[in-house]
């Protein structure tokens, strides 16, 4: 069982009080962009062995959306946090870094 | 004018632990944040202080409980909602906020008896040991949502009016 603190109500929720958004950090391409960009917006996911980063609505709770750092192959999560952000929060990195030293940071190559 | 009704007109169950409907009962979603008048609003309403996070502040028969960041839900009794809403649109005048009466597209139930979290804890995903005085919890009861929290040897227990019947049935079974 998945279970994830809310970061705006506090409250530990399981998967069941929750919704998955998929994959957190998209940018959006959209009119004016080049079809390879807007169909890579649409259609090209990471779907990681290891971290990653997803959205969460918490829908059986304060409705809110939020964001969570875990492993897709250990179930393990490293941290939630709000919305507002186009890229993990520091403590959120420093974080995975400690359970997973050799992991880094790929948005930073990112287009 | 007509008569308000409740959802299930007062239906009740007795099992381990007595469940009866309770209402109609007066509701206002408050959505608002960081208002300055906030406090001010609310208290004149309630007479209660502006809810921290998960916290609902009980007065009586009125209370003011914390739904969300930017959410609010008054409780008071169903013929002094419009004399509320007036007094919201005084006091918050100018500010952004959203008031809105859903005395009506709501149900509420109590659960009550020595062994009331038993018959929540078959149906809902909470830890009912932990779940502290005065803390407002929502979460799901079995299929859908609703808002819960202990009061007087008990629980009080709100959702949405159409599956008033449905939260009944869920809680008369479970009681059993």
């Amino acid at each position: 069982m998945l279970i994830l603190e809310c970061p705006y109500c506090g409250v530990k929720a399981e998967e069941t009080e929750l919704s998955p958004g998929y994959e957190a950090h998209l940018k959006r391409f959209g009119p004016g962009s080049s079809p390879e960009e807007f169909e890579a917006y649409m259609f090209a996911r990471k779907n990681p062995k290891g971290v990653h980063f997803e959205r969460w609505r918490h829908t059986y709770g304060c409705g809110k959306w939020f964001l969570a750092a875990r492993c897709t192959a250990t179930l393990e999560v490293f941290g939630t946090y709000p919305a507002q952000v186009s890229e993990p929060p520091a403590d959120i990195i420093a974080k995975i870094q400690a359970r997973r030293p050799d992991w880094r940071p790929d948005w930073k190559d990112m287009k | 004018m007509s008569d308000p009704v409740s959802a299930l007109n007062g239906a009740s169950a007795q099992g381990f632990a007595a469940i009866r409907e309770v209402g109609p009962l007066g509701m206002i979603t408050l959505r608002a944040k960081g208002l300055k008048s906030l406090d001010k609003a609310i208290k004149a309403v309630t007479g209660t202080k502006l809810p921290a996070q998960r916290r609902i502040e009980v007065n009586g028969d009125r209370a003011c409980g914390w739904m969300s960041p930017d959410e609010y839900l008054l409780i008071l009794p169903y013929a002094d909602v419009s004399a509320a809403l007036a007094s919201l649109a005084k006091s918050l005048a100018g500010e952004h906020y959203l008031a809105v009466d859903v005395s009506d597209a709501r149900a509420v139930f109590r659960v009550e008896g020595d062994r009331a979290a038993e018959v929540l804890a078959k149906l809902v995903p909470v830890d009912f040991d932990r779940l502290e005085p005065g803390e407002l919890r929502r979460s799901r009861t079995a299929q859908v949502a609703a808002a819960m929290w202990k009061q007087d040897q008990g629980f009080t227990l709100v959702c949405f009016r159409s599956v008033a019947r449905y939260v009944f049935d869920l809680l008369a079974n479970a009681s059993r």
